[in-house]
């Protein structure tokens, strides 16, 4: 188990500078110039230029460009991915700060989602064909289909506007704050991100679901007398879900990207609020630490989805 | 409850499937008795619907449809239970034995639990632990070395042997008074073929419980059975005491089967596989089923059905021209 995990560990790592390598030339090839982002276009007058030659200098950005790589990277092992060119403050610390909003987001988001999914899938499966199956799978294709930027913007409308239930943005009410306060804020843009997200889970469940349920050790469970019940609960469903994992792990870029979006509509103050600023900005630092920090997020997922799989399924041996 | 009733009566039982095809009529009108105790083979080619026949028993055909005649079981209606009370007869007083036990088993339940499973099932007042020794117990009794440590352990960790050991443990968890095992050794190695059989004869021993053995295999019948059934085209077309089947057919697919059999009186050149193929049972022949096929068919064959009927001391045979075949088999079939 430590031999997997640490061998996992080391190949994480040839990743981790493939992908900085790339989003560091990436953003260097886009066209535009962080310089002349940071100036407003009437504040620019002739004698601005000079002071643009200054910054491109100070910021390094008329070395080579290996040569800027060679820099960053060496600053990059000792942990320290830079400044921001808008805010000169340390990446690391923004995004640090940033991180935990979007993990709260993400994972509650996810709870939601299998929290629909697994019981919808399953009623869906086991009453296939009814009724209850195609509405579980209309509402799985409508949640696909309605874009959740459009979903979000009606729910402000609806719950903030109209009803005033909830708070329309942010992570907590300024100078209130507590669990409960944070909680009425997370409700909406966690719901829309895991309703989004359920879609797909839910048609995942089922399928393998019915799979399961015409497997020979389903009748050796209803041979032996179990109810309806503990056949779908106990045997079926169990096994159906092992794979889930791996569909969850594949589905969480996708909900990342989700979470950007939202976290615009919303104002959450996430990492995706923060890169798409700095994506705007053309803030150089700040858009490769985020791409730094989305890989490490998969990476650690998928090495937690791997040791899961260790645990429920006896099959699986990590070595 | 008479002496004579027998513990299971299958009567005229048709099971169809709907496929896009059509509809299969996978068993057309079968009809056999187990008694208490006694031994019944299930014969007949792949296909003749003897798995579905066995699965009509427990309920436990999914897809299908139960088109007709009734299953009694001590003279209780099975198909006619509430699904409570069929719950508590599967595994409790009617238990199964599967085909496959490499897939018969849940794969990410320990052996042992799954055994525990099927005793708390039927005992809700049985303690875990108590049920967790008497798992124990029955492991051991079927043969499993070791069997505190094989009870911790997954199906995967089990060779196919024994996995078949460990369902026929958890098959006579409750001391079933019927056993149904359907092609118990037909998935495993030919070497660990005959250890399963000599257990199930063990295990059968132990539980008094009658058993009703599927199998394509005339010798294991031959070895095991007090009775046989012959099944052809989801129908059974004779039956009776293993000796007088084997000795005095009086069906001429049964003279077929027994033809066919390897002997060691006779070179492998002589074998006599049956001619043709079962028919499709999307649209069965009108008539005798085994008509397309029978040596002996003429007109009456293949218009008019041959009823199940008596031609002997409990032997029955669906055939027009049973006794015809008292003079033309010969002394050769016999064993
Ligand atoms: N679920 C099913 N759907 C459609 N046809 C089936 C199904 N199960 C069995 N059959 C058909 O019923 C017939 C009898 O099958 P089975 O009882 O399994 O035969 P056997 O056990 O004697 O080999 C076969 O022709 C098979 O194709
Ligand atoms: S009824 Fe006719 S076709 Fe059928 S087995 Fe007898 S002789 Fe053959
Ligand atoms: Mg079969």
């Amino acid at each position: 188990m430590a031999a997997f995990v640490v061998r996992r560990i080391l190949v994480n790592i040839v990743v981790f500078i493939l992908i900085g390598i790339g989003v560091f030339l990436l953003v260097r090839a886009a066209p535009g110039d962080p310089v002349r982002m940071m100036i407003r276009p009437e504040d620019l007058q002739e004698g601005s230029e000079g002071f643009i030659q200054a910054r491109r200098a100070e910021l390094g950005l008329d070395d080579p460009v290996l040569v800027q790589y060679g820099r960053w990277f060496l600053d990059a092992v000792t942990g320290d991915l830079g400044s921001s060119f808008i805010s000169r403050e340390p990446v690391s610390g923004l995004l640090l700060e940033r991180l935990g909003p979007t993990v709260l987001l993400m994972s509650t988001a996810l709870g939601i989602a299998l929290l629909i999914a697994i019981p919808l899938g399953t009623i869906a499966a086991v009453r296939r064909n009814t009724g209850v199956d195609y509405a579980a799978a209309a509402l799985s294709l409508g949640v696909i289909s309605v874009p959740s930027f459009f979903l979000g913007i009606v729910a402000i409308y609806l719950f903030s506007l109209q009803l005033g239930w909830l708070p329309s943005s942010g992570m907590s009410t300024p100078g209130g704050g507590g669990g409960a306060d944070i909680l009425e804020h997370l409700i909406m843009p966690a719901a829309i991100l895991g309703l989004a997200a359920a879609g797909p889970l839910t048609r995942y469940v089922r399928g393998s679901l019915i799979d399961e349920l015409s497997a020979d050790y389903v009748r050796t469970a209803e041979a032996k007398g179990g109810s309806p019940v503990r056949v779908v609960g106990r045997h079926a469903l169990r096994n159906s879900l092992i794979p889930l994992i791996t569909i969850v792990m594949i589905n969480i870029p996708q909900m990342l990207a989700g979470a950007v979006v939202l976290e615009q509509v919303f104002a959450w103050p996430g990492m995706g609020q923060l890169a798409v600023r700095a994506v705007n900005t053309q803030d150089y630092p700040v858009i490769v630490g985020f791409a730094l920090y989305v890989a490490a997020l998969v990476l650690i997922c998928n090495l937690l989805a791997d040791l899961a799989y260790a645990v429920v399924d006896p099959r699986v041996k990590v070595t | 409850m008479t002496q004579s009733e027998p513990l299971l009566e299958v009567d005229d039982l048709a099971v169809e499937f709907r496929t896009d095809e059509g509809v299969v009529k996978a068993v057309d009108g079968a009809s056999f008795t187990v008694d208490r105790g006694e031994i019944v083979g299930v014969v007949g080619e792949s296909g003749s619907g003897k798995s579905v026949t066995a699965m009509s028993i427990l309920g436990l055909v999914k897809s299908g449809r139960r088109a007709g005649g009734t299953i009694r079981f001590r003279g209780r209606d099975l198909g006619a239970l509430p699904a409570k009370e069929l719950r508590s007869i599967r595994g409790g007083e009617i238990a199964m034995i599967f085909q496959d036990p490499m897939t018969a088993l849940n794969p990410v339940v320990t052996i042992g639990r799954q055994i525990v499973e099927a005793l708390r099932l039927h005992d809700k007042k049985l303690a875990k632990g108590a049920a967790r020794d008497r798992a124990i117990e029955l492991l051991a009794l079927v043969g499993m070395p070791d069997a505190a440590a094989r009870f911790r352990q997954y199906p995967h960790e089990f060779s196919g042997g024994m996995r078949q050991r460990a369902m026929i443990a958890m098959a006579i968890a409750n001391g079933p008074s019927l056993l149904i095992a359907d092609e118990p050794t037909t998935a495993l190695d030919v070497t660990i073929q005959a250890q399963v059989l000599d257990l199930l004869k063990v295990a059968q021993q132990e539980t008094q419980a009658a058993t009703l053995l599927i199998t394509h295999d005339l010798g294991v019948v031959a070895e095991l059975a007090d009775r046989v059934v012959v099944m052809y085209a989801g129908r059974v077309v004779e039956q009776g005491d293993v000796i007088t089947v084997f000795t005095e057919p009086r069906h001429p697919y049964t003279v077929g089967l027994l033809e066919s059999l390897p002997r060691l009186d006779r070179d492998v050149d002589e074998l006599h596989p049956i001619p043709g193929s079962p028919p499709s049972l999307l649209a069965p022949p009108p008539g005798c089923p085994f008509h397309p096929r029978c040596p002996l068919a003429r007109d009456r064959c293949r218009t008019e059905r041959p009823p199940l009927r008596a031609v002997g001391a409990a032997h029955h045979s669906a055939c027009h021209f049973a006794e015809e075949l008292a003079a033309v088999v010969p002394t050769e079939v016999t064993r």
